[in-house]
């Protein structure tokens, strides 16, 4: 095998815990490497030894048959090793060709940046990731998948010769991810090694050679994908098997409707929508990324404005005008964004927990350390949140982790209905069955659950009914016998394709 | 996934301990800070270890101290103050011109001057935080206007003149020292600092003051309403002005609407040296009290050292920066223990 990366022996230390150990691999040149762990399994530190971000403690690398260590991300650069992290780390405020150019803007005389030439190279580079789209447009008016190829295309620019990608896919709808992988396999066939990690297994098969699967910052296996299934995959992760991953619970019966919404409107230019949820019911909301459904979950819950519509709990009208209205009504909402608007990331976990309902642990304004400590340690315990203590910040918990948090924060203050937006995103796969096993609960206690997700097979193995966005319209509702994913993505499409 | 998940998976330290490294790191820091500085002093500054010379710094940190106690909610909930100097100078001429008036008893006069102090700085403060939080203008520029605003109300109240004449029993008090040790003013910063320690750590409205400054959408979203306490912060910024402004009287028996020039600077120096962060969700306002001290006494033993008024102000501002850098070591050494 002719090696283009190999890593031997290769450790990484952090004060008080092994991020990598003993780590020896090597990468083929050409092939597409797939990269494999749950959270805290060493993938990230792994990629940030080859980005340069970090220097390994033990081991050595070599690139092309020369030792590689790089000591800055620019070090990495130039050796032809490029990096998309999974944060994007693009300036909205400049152009997309200034941002593809950065580095090397074509300059004329004076220092003067040559506008023609800038733009016309990034057309052709814009081209290759099949972005069709004036590079003069600023980033920030940009999608997350559109930002997704600048960033490819950016890594292109520099004649790379391995190409990381740090979970693409994570906030791409399916037809983005088709594309990205027909690039991924058009620059394949143009000799570029590519090393891939996802969080998503049924993707992988379709773009890896081969795989790799860490585990505690140990490699546990390096196979090829041929031949291997998704159930030999998670084996491989977590080290057990898992049967099946929903657990969807025929047994509950569900109950009288608990939330209706009846021409929810949020602005003149959006469409009336109405929807409801029954008590024990989980309802799914499909749709491609940026079709409503976020903001309609939000206008729902008050948390932005609406125009007209009414909201009905068991029966009954209730105004919300703002999120303290939908709370005290017995919503909750967990936002797709956890960290920005879930959690108090620096503050402590039993402050997180009790910040719903702070007159359940105090007395005439009067804090009760006590009680607050002993609510918290209750649903830390029966959520099986993993933390040293509930007096560790929010922030240094794993993404599953955090998660449990914000479900614990709605079960300290009571609640009838849960709007969950995204739930297991950035959630490893062990962590995401017991938040699925937690829901279940939920609805066997005959809460109503609406859960929104882009991940379509997630929604079909958790959901008794399906309703679908497509351009801020609902357009469908699908119920569990009738579930097939093919019907599910052209109704999303459906208002997107007309004239 | 993120390097601190990574650190977090071993938590290395036990609870018991983790508990006292925070607060070694996080309270004694500063703490220690000041110790040493004190240390320093006492061993090169000749006559700085007297305690003629203690007397004097606790009379002079009394009005600058009160000022920050209300600044640290303020900074905590992740605003900033700019007006608490001149707020404080038109607290000055109302509560000095209330208390000239002849028509009252000199117990009634100086009530009322208090009650006057309070609440036009309440007033103030109040307008800061709800034209910030109604517009969604950031604070530095709100008080900014309102810092201009206060210096020309206290121009029009005074009708540009100082003001003296203060009842005899006031000046009394203000030149009492408790013991022979108590400076009656500093008692009253004292007061004010253990009022705002009491609320920011044994109460609901406490609790939230942190919140909002750690992720004021989060607390929306959990159902409260943000601006309220924003608003609250501001207020009571405005409160502590007008206490200090009867402190001012205390100290000098002159109202003057030029009074407080600069002194919004000095308090959030104490704020920020005493290790409240700038960014809100973290601080103590007891490092606040110590942040004020390690000012005064800075500026006191550089004094007494010989260095010239021209060189004071550079190494004072050193150390402030020096403090912010700490802060920033600080904060990296806690996600460590945490």
């Amino acid at each position: 095998m002719d090696a283009i990366l190999s890593l031997e022996g290769v450790g990484k230390t952090f004060p008080g815990a092994i991020a990598l150990s003993e780590v020896s691999l090597s990468i083929a040149r050409g092939e597409t490497h797939i990269i494999l762990g749950e959270n805290g399994a060493g993938k990230s530190t792994l990629i940030k030894l080859l980005a340069g971000i970090y220097q390994p403690d033990s081991g050595l690398i070599a690139f092309n048959g020369q030792p590689y260590r790089p000591k800055t991300p620019h070090d990495a650069q130039q050796s032809g090793i490029r990096v998309v992290h999974q944060e994007l780390n693009l300036l909205p405020y400049l152009s997309i060709a200034e941002n593809l150019m950065l580095e090397n803007l074509p300059r004329r005389a004076f220092g003067i940046v040559d506008r023609k030439a800038l733009n016309s190279r990034a057309l052709v580079l814009l081209k290759e990731v099949g972005l069709d789209i004036d590079p003069r447009i600023r980033v920030e008016a940009l999608g997350v998948a559109q930002m997704q190829l600048v960033e490819i295309a950016k890594a292109l620019s520099y004649d790379s010769k391995l190409l990381v990608l740090d979970e693409p896919t994570a906030t791409l709808t399916p037809p983005e991810i088709e594309r990205l992988f027909s690039i991924i396999k058009r620059l394949k066939a143009k000799g570029v090694t590519i090393i891939y990690i996802s969080h998503r297994l049924h993707e992988v098969f379709e773009i890896g050679d081969r795989v790799t699967i860490l585990r505690n910052g140990r490699l546990v296996a390096t196979r090829d994908l041929h031949g291997l299934t998704v159930p030999d995959l998670v084996r491989m992760m977590i080290g057990r098997d898992i049967a099946d991953e929903y657990g969807f619970d025929a047994s509950i019966v569900l109950g009288k409707v608990a939330l209706s919404v009846a021409n929810l409107k949020r602005d003149v230019s959006t469409p009336d929508i109405s929807f409801a949820v029954r008590h024990g019911e989980i309802l799914g909301v499909a749709g491609l990324v940026g079709s409503g459904r976020t903001e309609a979950m939000r206008a729902l819950f008050g948390a932005d404005p609406k125009l007209d519509g009414v909201v009905e709990i068991d029966g009954k009208p209730v105004a919300i005008a703002a999120p303290k209205d939908a709370v005290r009504h017995g919503l909750s909402l967990l936002t797709e964004d956890r960290k920005g608007q879930g959690l108090l990331l620096d503050m402590a976990v039993d402050k997180n927990i009790t910040i719903t309902d702070l007159s359940k642990i105090s007395r005439n304004g009067l804090l009760n350390r006590k009680t607050e400590a002993a609510a918290a340690n209750d649903l830390v315990g029966q959520l099986r949140v993993k933390a040293s203590s509930i007096e560790q910040a929010v922030r240094n918990l794993s993404g599953g982790n955090q998660q449990k948090v914000v479900l614990a924060k709605w079960l300290f203050r009571g609640t009838s209905t849960l709007i969950l937006d995204e739930p297991t995103r950035g959630v490893d796969i062990g962590a995401r069955r017991e938040i699925y096993q937690l829901l279940w609960m939920l609805a066997a206690r005959q809460k109503g659950i609406i859960m929104v997700s882009s991940d379509l097979p997630e929604l079909m193995g958790m959901c008794h009914r399906i309703i679908v966005f497509s351009k801020n319209k609902i357009v469908g509702e699908v119920p569990r016998s009738d579930f097939d994913q093919e019907r599910i993505l052209s109704l999303a499409y459906q208002e997107y394709v007309r004239p | 996934m993120s390097e601190t998940s990574e650190i977090a998976v071993a938590a290395p330290v036990s609870p018991g301990r983790a508990k006292f490294l925070r607060f070694l790191v996080r309270d004694a820091g500063v703490l220690l800070a000041l110790v040493l500085i004190m240390l320093f002093f006492s061993a090169t500054a000749p006559y700085f270890a007297t305690s003629g010379n203690a007397l004097k710094i606790f009379v002079q940190i009394a009005i600058n101290t009160v000022l920050a106690a209300g600044m640290t909610f303020v900074i905590l909930t992740g605003g900033i103050d700019l007006s608490v100097g001149s707020v404080l100078a038109l607290c000055t001429v109302v509560g000095a011109t209330v208390m000239i008036n002849e028509s009252l008893s000199p117990a009634a006069a100086i009530t009322l001057a208090l009650l006057a102090c309070m609440a036009t700085g309440a007033v103030c403060g109040f307008l800061n935080g709800w034209i910030s939080t109604r517009w969604k203008i950031p604070s530095f520029i709100v008080t900014l206007g309102m810092l201009n605003m206060a210096a020309g109300a206290a121009r029009v109240v005074s009708d540009n003149s100082t003001i003296t004449g203060l009842p005899q029993s006031f000046v009394d008090f203000g030149n009492l020292i408790i013991g022979g040790f108590l400076p009656s003013i500093f008692l009253v910063a004292v007061l004010v600092i253990a009022a705002g320690w009491f609320v920011l750590r044994f109460t609901v409205f406490g609790r939230m003051i942190f919140a909002v400054g750690t992720n004021d959408e989060a607390v929306r979203l959990s159902g409260h309403n943000p601006d309220f306490y924003k608003v609250a912060a501001f207020t009571i910024s405005g409160l502590t002005a007008g206490i200090a402004a009867m402190v001012y009287l205390l100290r000098l028996n002159i109202g003057s609407p030029i009074a407080g020039v600069g002194y919004e600077l000095n308090a959030i120096a104490a704020v920020i040296i005493g290790g409240t962060s700038l960014s809100g969700g973290k601080g103590s306002i007891i490092g606040t009290l110590v942040g004020a001290c390690i000012l005064q006494v800075l500026s006191t033993g550089l004094q007494l050292l010989g260095v010239g008024d021209n060189f004071k102000p550079i190494v004072i501002g050193l150390v402030i920066v020096l403090a912010v850098i700490l802060d920033a070591y600080r904060e990296r050494l806690l996600r460590r223990i945490r």
